[in-house]
């Protein structure tokens, strides 16, 4: 079990990283869907979002500080909400497995 | 690759959140037959990782970039059921940065999480069946379904699109093509990042990983044909 303790802590700081750190050097150029909305000539049918005021939105918009805490604040929600879900779903059978 | 609010009517929205809901349904059931103890954690991990990468936008080309979609990487590592969950929790909370129409929930998860995932999956799987199903041939096969998924996920939004597309004039052939086109050149990225991740899993803890024959756990559907 200490392996699959160094992966999940490994994948986790990784995953911690990526949202924190990396995120600042994304490239912040319109998606291909984005671009191809613009471009076909269907991007201004987009209606605002209607959680545009949140603090969360955009990933914190261009603040390294917000975006940052946004990522760290999502990578945590999706790991507890993914947990949550999954250990509702698993067997019960298999609990005596390891 | 998430769709706003706007672009799609109404009527084509909520029969994509009920497939979308209903998918969600058998996921649960699916996952369940073979969702064990030591899953539990990856799955969760896997959710983060993806949410993590998909803030990570890597430009394809002047003016366009894409981002990692994490379909074929998810249901490789935990299966398509479990794979089809993990996508739609991170569509659900990227729904809440104001990443993707909250009405258009369903079309993404369609798009993502059954095509991209589910869909993925089983191209992975005929792929590594047509290769001889050996464990090395885990990372590259995984990377090449991924690759494919993507332009596929991009062809949901174009048939979304053409049945319930809310800007009458535009031409679907051209969307077709234009989606197409990006889409390609995002695989590769796609395709890229699943074989190295995938790869580092196999490397460390090949008994973690579902689509190999490594896996410890319990598989619900035969790898090798």
């Amino acid at each position: 079990m200490r392996k699959g303790l160094a992966l999940f802590g490994i994948g986790l700081l990784i995953s911690l990283l990526i949202a924190t750190v990396i995120s600042q050097f994304a490239s912040s150029q319109p998606d291909g869907l984005n671009y191809v909305a613009e471009q076909q000539g269907f991007g201004n049918a987009a209606e605002d979002h209607a959680l545009d005021a949140s603090p969360l939105a955009g990933y914190g918009g261009d603040s390294p500080a917000r975006k940052a805490a946004a990522g760290a604040v999502g990578v945590l929600a999706t790991l507890g909400l993914g947990y949550l879900v999954f250990y509702l779903v698993k067997s019960d059978k298999s609990t005596a497995e390891e | 690759m998430h769709i706003p609010d706007g672009f799609i009517g109404p009527g084509v929205s909520a029969a994509a959140g009920i497939t979308a809901l209903g998918g969600f349904g058998l996921a649960l059931r699916r996952a369940r037959d073979y969702l064990t103890d030591r899953l539990v954690p990856m799955a969760a991990l896997v959710a983060a990782f993806v949410f993590a990468a998909q803030m990570i936008n890597f430009p394809v080309l002047p003016g366009v970039s894409g981002h990692l979609l994490g379909g074929v990487l998810a249901a490789v590592l935990v299966g398509p059921w479990a794979g089809y969950i993990v996508i739609s929790l991170v569509l659900l909370v990227q729904s809440l940065y104001a990443d993707g129409g909250l009405t258009a929930l369903g079309l993404n998860i369609v798009n993502m999480a059954l095509i991209g995932a589910v869909g993925g999956y089983l191209i992975y799987r005929a792929l590594f069946r047509l290769g001889g199903s050996q464990p090395s041939t885990v990372p590259l096969f995984a990377g090449l379904a991924a690759f494919l998924s993507v332009p596929l996920a991009a062809m949901g939004f174009v048939v979304e699109f053409a049945l319930g597309g809310t800007v009458a004039s535009v031409s679907i052939g051209s969307v077709f093509w234009a989606m197409l086109g990006t889409h390609v050149l995002i695989g590769i990225g796609e395709g890229l990042i699943t074989f190295l991740v995938v790869g580092a899993v196999m490397r460390s803890r090949p008994d973690l990983v579902y689509g190999s024959p490594t896996f410890g756990g319990m598989r619900t559907e035969e790898l090798v044909a």
